[in-house]
């Protein structure tokens, strides 16, 4: 698991004929004195489902916006490309993306039906072509085409006009779908199933889907990429399982998922790896081995990230060799169902709490160990370091 | 025994909370009756009753004064009315609706511009008709700018013509019409038009289909607020429009102090209450249609 994703600022290269569907390069937009987008550059290939992921205020839906067409990116060289053409200052109504808001949007004057021939009555398509391609639209989308088209946004469950914005945004079979946090409003079981269902529509349809999110777990289980935004930048690119496994910062590996940080200060090579002291954090004082790796060299300050479920807890007196540990007693256990999480307060002047996470085998049967107050090593492999950078 | 009478009352009250409410509505509403009701049942009696020889009304029944209303004289002056009611409605909409609209999309310049449209009602009516005399007439400022300029070579008899009046009704209603269809534009989600536009809706597409008809209730609410005071003015036809140009409100006033004669008055105010009736079920009914339409 070497550092794959290209740092950002530089376009992902991939060798492919066509142009990509979309391509962001040095592309960065400022109101007044703030920039809400940073030089960012991405692609995205044809049919894949590319989710941009940041916490909020971090530029991800200004990048949207500046796709889409409501926003003009800096004159500064930046160029924001549609099927290889540059569309910088092109107007939304002549970009034909599908996009779906995340209020939804839906016109409380029209229809269901009305809302989907909208964008098809806008290009001029004949009557009997409209209708029939808002009935396929709205099977697509898993509505009944009958009495139900007739009825008004206002009289519709969220859910209902979560699909009839999907609809009104794909019956015009747009070559790339925008989709701005849709599933913020509606409740986490119907959640679940849109998601499922967005991503069978991704499959599908061949539509190239940009989802912009906020919530890791979303973007995990549905992109096949996923851009991790911070501060208006880009901070990663990848695979969920690159983002998860191999976070390039701090930032990503703590807004991804659960983590421990440990920095320390590389002493030399140690077998495979490399020994560090740990210079702050949990084991002030101990040593652990990092896998060798770019960038690292002897005096060189480090920072690691390491997953709760990647570590595993032992009574201190017999934690297998070779392994990495953090000493200390138990704080808490938390039950959590799939896992159990234990916090360890880590002794010899350790300031934050070590969490592990550890696979629930049934607590009514073969309950764990471990209760508060106990004393216990975390411990993991070296390879399960993961290295960071700074930020 | 439940307690002190005070305590007793109290809780009788509790239980009929309507009592409470009526006590609220009381003051005001027995005013209405007193001032409102009381005179509007008098003027009802005397219209359908026989003109007294130095005004005033005698006992007795009579439909002549609603017959000599459709006499062709004050048909006409009907007619002229309600033309001109609909003639200034139409020009505050053609005005007002782009105010309204530039308004609402004036960011943080709105507060101001508002107050831009509300400030004329801080001073009398009367003064500003007044005032628009010394504009309109023959030694006035337009006619000297026109003489100045060479663009006339006498001055253009603009005071005591239709287009004085017309001046007047839309100067005097025009923020009545503005002011509701700012609040319906201001309460349209930008998001919609956004929507619209990647829909593929160019600027006047995106105007016709989602603006317009979601500010259909503000024009709806700004035409009715402009057409019935029209329908009534007495003070700007009479000022502005001289005795050429009266409208209904100017034949009820002139039936009661110079003619004096009440019934007949009378008879025209209760012809021009059912027109504004009329009126006022006609837009409401063209709201409901706008709301079920969605």
């Amino acid at each position: 698991m070497s550092p794959s994703a290209p740092p950002a600022g530089t376009p992902v290269a991939r060798p492919t004929t066509r142009p990509p569907v979309v391509e962001f390069v040095t592309v960065s937009k400022s109101f007044g004195d703030t920039r809400a987008v940073d030089r960012v550059s991405f692609a995205l290939h044809s049919g894949e489902f590319f989710s941009i992921l940041g916490p909020s205020g971090c530029g991800k839906t200004t990048t949207l916006r500046l796709l889409a067409g409501f926003e003009a990116p800096d004159d500064d060289g930046g160029e924001v490309r549609i099927e290889g053409e540059v569309v910088n200052h092109r107007r939304p109504y002549q970009r034909r993306l599908g996009m779906v808001f995340q209020s939804y949007a839906l016109f409380p004057h029209m229809s269901v039906a009305a809302n989907v021939a909208f964008g098809l009555e806008q290009r001029a398509t004949p009557a009997d072509e409209i209708a029939e391609r808002v009935a396929r639209a709205l099977e697509m989308v898993r509505l009944e085409p009958g009495p139900f088209a007739r009825r008004m946004p206002a009289s519709l469950s969220g859910g209902e006009r979560q699909r009839v914005a999907l609809a009104r945004a794909l019956v015009l079979e747009p070559p790339i779908l925008l989709l701005d946090e849709p599933l913020g409003a509606i409740d986490l079981k119907l959640r679940k199933a849109m998601q499922l269902e967005l991503r069978t529509l991704n499959r599908e349809l061949g539509i190239t889907f940009l989802y912009v999110t906020h919530d890791q777990e979303e973007a995990l289980t549905m992109s096949d990429r996923i851009a991790v935004m911070d501060h208006a930048r880009i901070a990663q690119i990848g695979t969920p399982a690159e983002i998860y496994e191999n976070p390039r910062t701090a930032f990503v590996a703590q807004f991804i998922g659960d983590c421990n940080l440990f920095d320390g200060v590389v002493e030399g090579p140690a077998g495979a790896g490399w020994a560090v002291t740990a210079s702050s954090g949990l084991v002030a004082g101990g040593r652990f081995t990092v896998p060798s790796g770019a960038g690292l060299a002897p005096g060189g300050a480090v920072r690691i990230a390491v997953r709760p479920e990647w570590m595993d807890l032992f009574p201190p007196d017999a934690v297998p060799a070779r392994e990495n540990r953090v000493d200390g007693t138990v704080r808490e256990v938390f039950y959590r169902g799939e896992t159990v999480h234990v916090v360890v307060a880590a002794g010899g002047g350790g300031d934050r709490p070590v969490v592990v996470a550890l696979r629930n085998e049934g607590q009514l049967v073969r309950p764990l160990p471990w209760r508060p107050g106990d004393p216990v090593a975390a411990c993991w492999q070296p390879e399960d370091c993961q290295v960071l950078e700074a930020e | 025994m439940t307690g002190s009478p005070r305590r007793v009352l109290l809780e009788w009250l509790h239980r009929r909370p309507g009592i409470g409410t009526g006590v609220l509505a009381a003051p005001a509403g027995l005013w209405l009756v007193a001032f409102f009701l009381v005179p509007l049942l008098v003027m009802a009696a005397y219209s359908w009753m026989p003109r007294g020889i130095y005004g005033g009304v005698e006992a007795g029944i009579t439909a002549e004064h609603y017959r000599r209303f459709f006499e062709p004289l004050y048909l006409r002056i009907l007619g002229r009315t309600l033309l001109w009611a609909v003639g200034a409605t139409a020009i505050c909409l053609a005005l007002g609706y782009p105010v309204a609209y530039a308004i609402a999309r004036s960011g943080r310049w709105r507060r101001w511009l508002l107050f831009l449209v509300i400030l004329p009602f801080w001073t009398s009516f009367l003064v500003r008709t007044f005032a628009l005399i010394f504009l309109l007439r023959d030694t006035g400022l337009l006619n000297g700018w026109l003489l100045r300029l060479g663009l006339a070579a006498e001055p253009v008899p603009l005071l005591y013509t239709p287009f004085a009046v017309m001046v007047g009704l839309v100067h005097g209603y025009l923020p009545l019409m503005v002011l509701p269809i700012y609040a319906s534009l201001e309460k349209l989600d930008p998001a919609l038009l956004e929507a619209a536009e990647v829909l593929g809706a160019r600027p006047w597409a995106r105007f016709r289909r989602v603006v317009l008809p979601l500010s259909r209730p503000g024009v709806i609410a700004g035409c009715l607020l402009v057409f019935v005071p029209s329908l009534g003015a007495y003070l700007t036809p009479d000022l502005l429009g001289g005795a050429k140009q009266v409208m209904v409100g100017n034949l009820v006033q002139s039936q009661f102090a110079t003619a004096r004669n009440w019934p007949f008055g009378a008879a025209v105010s209760f012809v021009l209450m059912a027109l504004v009736l009329v009126a006022v079920l006609v837009f409401l009914r063209a709201r409901d249609r706008a709301g079920a339409e969605g």
